[in-house]
């Protein structure tokens, strides 16, 4: 019994303050449903960045496809992009191996709104990329490599 | 305040197209300047887009995206003459919303 009231204190409590921040608009909406994920930025590694996003192991999937060149001749303008002809997909991120922090952007994607972003990105080093797509609460991967040729040489 | 994005949204056959090319430095944190001192962190953490107030696109950005960074995505619906407000936040708290009628 005081157990339960303790809950729904703290679950009171809780709504409260964030009634009181979303009133004062230090929170708006969009925020409120997806707040900068700090850590999954931070992280150093692939198997760091996926924990932070919830994605422990998310399997292969040749539904998922990224859309970028074999040979990105400025590493500081790729282009990438990620389809997918799931249906429902929720979430869409980008990460790249080799770069000092893997996680390159997220998308969370509303009902209604196509699995289907590209975007550009920087990349440091030959590396492979990976799509991580989130789809009925599963995740699923694809990895492509991309070799980026310093100097425009061409090699 | 920072300058304006460019926003394209084309509507056809039900499904409006969106290219957003954002004007912004991008800084990684990790250069650095002449002197060798690091060059602070300057980069869009998130952006979002609404179609008629109605949100169609939540992206969260690291320091790997690049200068003026451009995004393009596809959402159901939308038609000619709609509003379509494109906002982007960025690590020092400066923001910036634009809006476009969907061609």
């Amino acid at each position: 019994m005081n157990l339960q009231r303790r809950e729904a204190l703290k679950a009171g409590g809780g709504l409260g303050l964030f009634g009181l921040l979303a009133a004062a608009g230090l929170i708006t909406p969009g925020q409120a449903r997806a707040e900068w994920n700090k850590s999954a930025f931070d992280a150093k590694t692939i198997e760091e960045t996926l924990k932070a996003l919830g994605a422990s192991a998310p399997a292969n999937s040749a539904d998922v496809q990224i859309t970028a060149p074999d040979i990105a001749e400025n590493g500081a303008v790729v282009p990438v992009g990620v389809v997918s002809a799931l249906a429902g997909v929720e979430a869409i991120a980008i990460l790249i191996e080799k770069n000092p922090n893997p996680l390159a952007a997220s998308f969370m994607l509303p009902a209604g709104t196509e699995a289907a972003v590209q975007t550009r990105v920087k990349m440091g080093q030959t590396s492979d990329v990976y799509a991580l797509v989130k789809v009925g609460g599963q995740f699923l991967m694809t990895k492509k490599e991309i070799k980026v040729t310093l100097g425009g040489c061409g090699g | 305040m920072a300058d304006p994005m460019k926003i394209r949204a084309s509507a056809k056959e039900g499904i409006t197209e969106v290219k957003i090319l954002m004007s912004h430095e991008m800084e990684t944190g990790q250069r650095k300047d002449t002197a060798g001192a690091l060059i602070p962190a300057h980069f869009i953490t998130e952006v979002s887009a609404e179609h008629n107030g109605k949100q169609v696109l939540a992206a969260q950005f690291g320091t790997a995206v690049s200068k003026n960074p451009y995004l393009a995505f596809k959402f159901k619906g939308g038609a000619k003459g709609d509003k379509l407000a494109v906002t982007w936040m960025d690590n020092k708290g400066d923001k910036r919303t634009d809006e476009v009628q969907i061609a």
